[in-house]
């Protein structure tokens, strides 16, 4: 007889994707379902990781433009801690520290505040009255939502600025129609209303008032409750070992410094630790989309066995089923992964764009996500893609 | 593509044929064992159509697969267009199976989400020609077999002669040294069966190597010659004189 030339099976690489989708294309919605467990996790583990991102990343902005260099001074309250006053020359003495470039005192003042005067005395509004430095509005970086801030020459009169908590309770939005509050016992004129103040979140439960109109009109002994103080942002930490000396060199002890912008930092670890939980979630979303891929194709195995049987009949090596199957398994976690990545990064920028934050999908999140998907496919297919090359063709072909 | 030369000390099976079982047992390790095959040979020549007849459980479809390399015999030796299936690893055989030989069977194993041009490519998928080839063979197949007209049809909805014809353009479409079918028309009615065995012999006549297997006897004795098997041995080996 004579002999035949023998060249080795062939499969195309393009063949190869051709064949490891015909799972896929006639059997669309297990397909499908096979990969929303992997595209759940992607998306969780996307969206948390990007949105992580933008919000340190506005956290940044915020601190950027707030300063980490700002400082509060207070005297200790509680026991053991002190009078709770600040000495009266404290801020005089903390103005002269070298590097401290501005200082802004609050004095917390005995009054209540309420939009008319037929309110009992006995029912107290929860807004403070703080008698203030007219730099403090530049001092706290803060900003105006509507109106002026006190002046030089309003700080003398009548006249209010309101913290946004304040405003809010009071059902003041704006100045355009000059309202008027009633402040101890007397009318103010609200000149200014105030946007949030990262820093300082007490103030803006207030009414803020000048130093002069709290001990003319409201016969109050303006002491300093708080200082705040700005310092070179070089030597932050040198002004923070003077400043209680300085403030009260008989009883340094009393005096509380402390960084405003340390809890925002703070508040940005807490959510580091959510990111880490959410991450865990994501990735045991991950771990069952594996096991959900791997659960199918070891069906589709048993199903197709007759297609495994006539593959070897027309010329499959044992290498190529394994190929097919394996690069089916692959091609339902890539398809996750892709729709996991596109959906974490939906999520992120809805949420982001919400919070006017800018929307940052760090690399790692969507490359890791792809390749966790793609890692997750092959581990999940290779069992199954074995059994399936393993098939003897005969037993293949007999089941059905 | 055939190459004059023979393999130096290959089988002495004489030239022009195309498939030679030399003495082959097939032996199941059930409990108790199944000899299938209980010891069988058998020459099929160059452009030969043969029909293997024989009750069920006789060890037809056991022969096929062994012909076919699908199985390798208990003992004996299975020679496929010029090589020795004993001396071939799995991958070698995989590829004699590529080029050589085609397969058609009962149950036709169509692809169903799949045109008929596509199904009918497939049976070249794996010599690693190139995709628009394969489809210019197909076509050229299928018109064939008289579904040049269905070219774009998905499997399923073909009916079951239309898919036989499919799977036998399929077996065809690379030209092999032999054609192996299994009950091509065990699941087709009389008259489309009919069809199908006329369509064999038809491309017998063409010059293709045909072996059918077939429990019945009236289309077997209609081929040129006929292999009568029981309990896994030759009953008879029949020339049908008015062919
Ligand atoms: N994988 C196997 N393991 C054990 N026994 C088997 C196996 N395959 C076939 N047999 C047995 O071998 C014998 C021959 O089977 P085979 O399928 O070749 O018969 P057949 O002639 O094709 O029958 P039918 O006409 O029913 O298709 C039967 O007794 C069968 O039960
Ligand atoms: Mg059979």
């Amino acid at each position: 007889m004579a002999k035949t030339d023998l060249a080795p099976s062939r499969l195309h690489f393009g063949d190869l994707g051709r064949t490891a989708s015909v799972g896929l294309r006639t059997r669309k919605t297990r397909a499908a379902l096979s990969a929303v467990g992997i595209m759940i996790g992607i998306a969780a583990m996307v969206s948390v990781l990007g949105l992580s991102e933008s919000s340190k990343w506005d956290l940044l902005a915020q601190l950027d433009r707030l300063g980490t260099n700002l400082l509060t001074v207070q005297a200790g309250q509680g026991i053991g801690a002190g009078s709770g006053q600040l000495p009266e020359e404290a801020a005089g003495m903390v103005a002269r520290i070298g590097p401290v470039e501005a200082t802004s005192t609050i004095s917390a003042v005995d009054a209540s505040v309420y939009k008319s005067d037929f309110i009992p005395s006995g029912q107290t509004s929860g807004i403070s009255v703080q008698a203030v430095d007219v730099n403090l509005l530049e001092t706290l970086g803060g900003r105006l939502a509507d109106g002026d801030f006190l002046s030089e020459a309003t700080a003398d009169y009548p006249t209010a600025v309101l913290g946004s908590v304040a405003a809010e309770r009071l059902g003041i939005r704006d100045v355009d129609d000059q309202p008027l509050v009633w402040l101890g016992d007397q009318w103010f004129a609200v000149i200014g209303v105030l946007q949030e103040f990262e820093l300082s979140p007490n103030l803006d439960r207030a009414a803020l008032i000048g130093v002069n109109a709290s001990e003319t009109f409201l016969d109050h002994d303006a002491v300093a409750g708080s200082i705040y103080v700005r310092t070179n942002p070089q030597f932050v930490d040198s002004v923070m070992d003077v400043l209680p000396a300085s403030a009260n060199p008989q009883n340094p002890e009393e005096i509380e410094v402390s960084r405003p912008s340390d809890a925002l930092e703070a508040r940005e670890a807490a959510s580091d630790a959510f990111t880490t939980l959410f991450l865990g979630l994501g990735a045991v979303a991950l771990l069952v989309g594996g096991v959900g891929i791997a659960n199918v194709m070891v069906i589709s195995v048993l199903e197709r066995r007759a297609e495994i049987g006539l593959r070897r009949a027309l010329g499959a090596t044992r290498r190529h089923v394994a190929v097919q199957f394996l690069g089916e398994a692959l091609l339902l976690a890539i398809i996750g992964g892709v729709g996991g990545v596109l959906l974490g990064v939906g999520v992120t920028a809805i949420y982001a764009s919400s919070q006017g934050w800018a929307i940052l999908v760090p690399t790692l999140a969507w490359a890791g996500g792809l390749t966790a998907a793609i890692l997750i496919g092959a581990i999940a297919g290779l069992y199954p893609a074995l059994r399936a090359s393993r098939l003897s063709p005969t037993e293949a072909l007999r089941t059905s | 593509m055939t190459t004059t030369a023979l393999e130096p000390g290959s089988p002495s099976a004489p030239p022009g044929l195309v498939l030679s079982i030399q003495d082959v047992t097939m032996v199941y390790p059930t409990e108790p064992p199944v000899h299938a095959l209980a010891g069988v040979s058998l020459d099929v020549g160059e452009g030969e159509l043969l029909g293997v007849v024989g009750p069920s459980g006789s060890g037809k479809s056991t022969l096929l697969h062994v012909m076919g390399t699908l199985d390798r015999p208990t003992t004996g030796d299975v020679i496929v267009a010029g090589h020795s299936v004993s001396s071939l690893s799995d991958r070698e055989l995989s590829s004699l199976r590529a080029r050589h030989i085609g397969f058609v069977f009962q149950q036709f194993h169509l692809l169903n989400g799949y045109t008929a041009l596509d199904n009918v490519a497939d049976g070249l998928l794996y010599t690693g020609m190139a995709l628009y080839d394969r489809r210019e063979m197909a076509a050229h197949a299928l018109v064939r077999v008289g579904l040049g007209s269905r070219l774009m049809h998905t499997a399923t909805k073909l009916s079951g002669g239309e898919k036989q014809r499919v799977a036998i353009a399929r077996a065809l479409v690379g030209r092999p040294a032999i054609v192996l079918a299994d009950e091509p028309t065990g699941n087709l009615d009389t008259k489309t069966s009919d069809s199908i065995v006329e369509l064999i012999e038809e491309l017998h006549d063409e010059g293709a190597s045909i072996v059918v297997i077939t429990h019945n006897r009236d289309i077997a004795k209609r081929f040129p010659r006929t292999v009568s098997l029981r309990d896994g041995l030759i009953e008879s080996d029949l020339q049908n004189g008015d062919h």
